[in-house]
């Protein structure tokens, strides 16, 4: 382990992020100085019995030196804020073809899922030059993603999804570690970000033994856990149809219009009672304990696979898109 | 300053000091008397401080090789729990307001004690009850969720005395609470008369918006522990993911008390030294108004920037935008202060007493630790720096090289005070120094291993790390000497030390104007106020009296 | 008894006395409400998160005991109301009689309490693995119910132990009627029969007009 595997500028967004941080350690530094000096030289000139002038200070000057000082820190503050957050804002878009890496934790392992099928135990294997937004829970506790090469980190929670976005600018090892105390061994949480070339990471990826995608695993399980006894437009129970559901808006119950995203999915199999689709009755039974994290993570990858796909996988649902399922 | 009012001592016998007052041990525990109380405090915390000290003196050692030398991870996982909890509740939330607050805030406002002395003692009772499950947990192995008792982990996860701990905290809180209403009645009602409110020392001024601060924040932190054990106790689910419950509730709650705990940390600190530049310096305060109306803005803004806490923890985007924007905005009323404080040096008599040292320390290791707070505003800065050694660093220096230098200016400053005794100058300046050097040491390397990618929390860590680990331990050892050498020197004063005149600093404020120590009763009279703080220029025609004042203060032996 | 005999070191004077007791429950007030606060804020975020389950949840209560507490709690204040007001015209008696009537009324909401509490286990409304309810949420309703209801309980079971601590007091002239204490305890008194007033919707008339 090398300090380049820590601190080495993965993307661009780190080094936006070291600027930053090199500007303000500048910013910081001459202020230090200037306070530094100030107390050193007014210690040094006005101590007892030196023969400084010491006269009175005019009241009218020592009320606009305040109010100078006052303003010039605040629109300095401002400007350091601005600076900041212009980053935030510019990092926040994430790219529409990324990556998607889904990633498990818990105490004390990270437990990575490839769109591709392979699976990788504190590692994530990415292609440089993509980029790869990683979709993560917990199974347990409050546990953090930490990458410093790429500068982010993310708490990752349990019952929830959260994300975390990079594109990777070099090649290499880098460190990846747990950041949020998670008890005994959370300081021996770590792993490995292995960032390689596109065509390098196609070759590892398809050498991995579990190379049937996410998305076709997601498919069996959708038939052999039940799902389509009820969700098929061929079924006698009035269900939603789940062609095209990702992404789309979906009508509830209570008024409300939500995005089918990760977390929609995910609560609509584990708390199928929380948003009720409007039109249907609240008879979907829970699959909380039924279904693992990473059986979920297969289903979502299956039922997003229904909207992007351009043709329907082989046993799905021929047509209905219109009339049934979700309203618009 | 006051009429020559304190004269009526006669020369019959003078009243006893407050020290004198009673021998029996029933006559402390029993004391309304604020200024025995403060000595309660002052020995609690102080036992306290070391407890804590010991705690992060194991940490330190054992961080001296990547794999740790002799504790468990769970030991270690406990210890620097042990640390945080015991370094936050039982020492720096009461430090300087338990202690020099109890003690001076009815003197400097010419009150014969605060509004309910009998509520003062309750709340150091309060205190040592909660101080005596902590010490429960202790001995039972202790806990290991860190001082911040996040959910899940505190609720379902951890082993160890979640409960007790909390306990302890919870009861603590309460302590808190009644000093803090304490205070603020006794400021709003027994000022004396001509004492209005832009005639109070910055102290005064401190004191009170930190009480504000304490009454509206811990009971928000009561009920956030009182929820992770009624989780863990009785299985209801607060924060249990599973049965729908958001355990970044939990952080919401938390942080709401303890964002602004930290400005429960350091605004009595601030009040310190704004006694004790004016004093040494010889110049009245720099912008005495701007000074009062940054402590307030402090307290206020203090209440809206805890977000500032979770960026990474989950919350929306637009959430991390707004705490970042407050963020930055309340730490514009802390720069003021910092260039009034140097401001005031200008055109002074300066001399270099062992408070003074201390509290030019404070400007500038609070100066660092401010700055650094504005890294940790910036959300892309955070989001790499947070739960990494930059956090510590950054909260040390403020707490530590702010909070504990100003507490030992303090602590010199009013020493002979309230005991009555002079310390060795030459010892106190040399561990004032020894306490930057050491202080600087421990700490710097942890900003550069911070930034390096070394997360906090961690028994074992990446080699690469060693050599800063090492600086810090060598450093903190110095740290350590440098808070030994006061219990030494201050231990002889008492015993040997020369006996203080009522003013040995020829400092303004009323609390000089009483013997060292002071009698029981504060003013046998109360005074008449005709003017503000700070009358050391030349011009305020005040007596630059020596031992000899021309008017005896209260209470002085013939 | 003279007023005098109420007075207290700092306090110059019996008014400044009685001002800065008011100034002082306030804050504590102050506090309290900010811990109540933190309650009521975690149950609207859960609200807000699951109003289904919340209304199913909520459907449990018994809207009958809760009344009668309402209904026991605001007399109650009355009684202390009238107490108060009794001892500033140094009417020994009923000054007495109506603290007493607030104990006694007050000891009669946690009767009804407990009877409701009891209630409350038969039905198994305790969250847990048994628990009757779907979805899971509505165990997050009642964890809400046990808390709150459970820490106003113990915040009323101090205000009797308070008020009758100053009963006997002035019973025994301990004090006199004039004393400032009164003002403090009547406070607090009604801050706790407030947050009842405000529990009450909150967890008794959820989605029953």
């Amino acid at each position: 382990m090398t300090t380049d595997s820590f601190m080495a500028v993965g993307s661009d967004y780190a080094g936006k992020v070291d600027e930053t941080f090199w500007i303000l350690v500048i910013i910081s530094g001459l202020i230090t100085a200037l306070v530094a000096s100030l107390i050193a030289g007014f210690s040094l000139r006005y101590r007892r019995g030196s023969n400084a002038w010491r006269g009175p200070f005019p009241e009218r000057v020592s009320r606009d030196v305040e109010i100078g000082w006052t303003v010039a820190t605040l629109f300095l503050f401002l400007f350091i804020f601005w600076w900041a957050a212009s980053n935030q804002l510019a990092a926040l878009d994430v790219p529409g073809n990324a990556l998607e890496i889904h990633v498990v934790a818990k105490q004390w392992m990270w437990r990575v899922q490839q769109p591709g099928g392979a699976r990788e135990i504190n590692e994530i294997h990415v292609p440089e030059k993509v980029p790869v937004r990683l979709v993560m829970t917990s199974e347990d506790v409050i546990h953090d993603l930490f990458l410093p090469t790429m500068r982010l980190k993310q708490d990752v929670l349990p019952g929830r999804y959260t994300f975390l976005w990079f594109t990777a600018i070099k090649t290499g090892v880098f460190h990846l570690t747990c950041a949020e105390y998670c008890g005994t061994d959370h300081s021996v949480m770590a792993g490995r970000l292995v960032v390689m070339t596109a065509s390098d990471y196609a070759r590892w990826s398809s050498a991995q033994p579990e190379a049937d995608n996410l998305a076709r695993q997601g498919e069996a399980l959708f038939y052999s856990l039940g799902c389509s006894g009820c969700h098929a437009p061929t079924s006698s129970v009035h269900a939603p149809d789940l062609h095209g559901v990702y992404g789309r808006a979906v009508h509830l119950s209570d008024g409300r219009v939500v995005t089918a995203d990760e977390a929609y999915l995910r609560d609509s199999i584990l708390l199928p009672l929380k948003d009720i689709v409007v039109g249907f009755a609240p008879i979907m039974p829970s699959f909380q304990g039924v279904v693992t994290e990473d059986e979920l993570v297969k289903l979502i990858a299956y039922l997003k696979s229904l909207s992007t796909s351009p043709t329907l996988p082989s046993t799905a649902i021929e047509g209905g898109r219109a009339g049934t399922g979700v309203k618009q | 300053m006051t009429d020559a009012v304190i004269g009526d001592v006669a020369a019959e016998t003078p009243p006893p000091s407050y020290l004198g007052a009673g021998h029996t041990l029933l006559s402390w525990l029993t004391t309304t008397d604020h200024k025995r109380i403060a000595i309660l405090y002052a020995i609690s915390i102080t036992f306290f401080f070391f407890i804590g000290g010991i705690a992060i003196a194991l940490v330190r050692l054992e961080l001296m090789t990547p794999q740790g030398l002799f504790l468990t991870s769970d030991a270690y996982n406990r210890l620097f729990s042990l640390h945080g909890i015991i370094m936050v509740w039982f020492f720096l939330v009461p430090s300087i307001p338990a202690t020099m607050g109890n003690f001076l805030l009815p003197l400097m406002i010419g009150a014969n004690d605060v509004a309910f002395p009998r509520l003062n003692l309750l709340s150091w009772y309060l205190y040592v009850l909660g101080a005596a499950f902590t010490i429960y947990t202790l001995i039972s192995g202790g806990v290991d969720t860190g001082w911040t008792f996040y959910a899940p982990f505190s609720t379902n996860y951890a082993t160890g005395y979640v409960i007790a701990a909390a306990a302890g905290v919870f009861v603590v809180g309460f302590s808190s609470i009644a000093t803090g209403v304490n205070f603020i009645a006794t400021a709003h009602m027994l000022r004396a008369p001509g004492m209005t409110w832009f005639r109070l020392p910055l102290f005064v001024w401190a004191m009170y918006t930190v009480s504000l601060v304490m009454v509206l924040a811990t009971p928000v932190l009561a009920m956030s522990l009182l929820l992770v054990v009624v989780e863990r106790g009785f299985g209801l689910p607060i924060f249990d993911a599973t049965r729908g419950g958001d355990p970044i509730l939990f952080q919401h709650l938390f942080w709401f008390y303890s964002h602004p705990a930290v400005y429960i940390m350091i605004l009595p600190a601030m009040g310190v030294v704004s006694e004790v530049i004016p004093c040494f310096a010889r110049r009245t305060i720099f912008g005495y108004t701007f000074m009062v109306y940054a402590l307030i803005a402090i307290a206020v803004i203090s209440f809206m920037v805890w977000g500032h806490h979770m960026f990474v923890a989950g919350q929306s985007p637009l959430a991390n935008l707004v705490f970042s924007f407050l963020s930055f905005i309340v730490a514009v009323p802390s720069a003021i202060k910092v260039f009034n404080w140097t401001a005031t040096l200008h055109r002074g008599q300066i001399t270099f007493e062992a408070p003074m040292l201390y509290a030019l320390g404070f400007v500038g290791l609070f100066t660092i630790g401010g700055l650094t707070g504005l890294f940790l505003a910036s959300v892309p800065i955070d989001i790499h720096a947070t739960d990494s050694y930059f956090v510590i660093a950054h909260f040390h220096f403020v707490m530590v090289g702010g909070t504990v230098s100003a507490y030992m200016a303090g602590l010199h400053f009013w020493w002979p005070k309230i005991t009555g005794r002079m310390y060795s100058e030459a010892w106190a300046r040399f561990a004032a120094i020894t306490t930057f050097l050491g202080f600087n040491a421990t700490f710097m390397p942890q900003f550069v291993m911070g930034w390096n990618g070394m997360p906090r929390r961690y028994h074992h860590y990446p080699d690469i790390f060693q050599a800063w680990h090492v600086m810090s331990s060598v450093g903190a050892l110095i740290l350590a000497v440098a808070y030994v050498l006061p219990l030494v020197y201050f231990g002889w004063s008492l015993l040997y030390g020369r006996r203080a005149p009522a003013n040995p600093w020829n400092a303004t404020g009323l609390e000089w104007q009483t013997s060292s120590p002071p009698p029981k009763e504060n003013f046998h009279r109360i005074p008449r106020i005709h003017a503000g703080p700070y009358r050391y220029h030349a011009s305020d025609r005040l007596p630059m009296a020596d031992d000899r004042t021309p008017v005896r203060p209260q209470g002085e032996t013939p | 008894m003279s007023d005098a005999a109420a007075l207290r070191e700092p306090w110059p004077d019996l008014q400044r006395q009685r001002e800065g007791v008011t100034v002082g429950i306030w804050l504590f007030i102050a506090s309290e409400v900010l811990f109540f606060g933190a309650l009521f804020l975690g149950y609207t975020v859960y609200r807000t998160l699951y109003p289904e389950a919340f209304r199913i949840a909520a459907a449990e209560t018994n809207v009958l005991y809760g009344s009668v507490n309402l209904l026991l709690l605001l007399t109650s204040s009355a009684a202390m109301t009238i107490a108060v007001d009794a001892s500033q015209q140094e009417k020994r008696r009923t000054t007495l009689v109506c603290l007493g009537l607030t104990m006694l009324l007050g000891t009669g909401f946690l009767l009804v309490k407990g009877l409701e509490y009891s209630d409350d286990i038969a039905k198994g409304l305790f969250p847990g693995p048994h628990f009757p309810l779907q979805p899971p949420q509505t165990q997050l309703f009642w964890a809400f119910y046990w808390v709150m209801t459970g820490v106003h309980a113990i915040h009323l079971a101090t205000g009797i132990g308070v008020v009758g601590v100053f009963a006997f007091i002035l019973w025994r002239r301990l004090l006199p009627l004039g004393s400032p204490a009164i003002v403090g305890v009547a406070t607090y008194w009604h801050f706790v029969d407030t947050v009842w007033i405000i529990l009450f919707p909150l967890l008794y008339l959820v989605d029953r007009s």
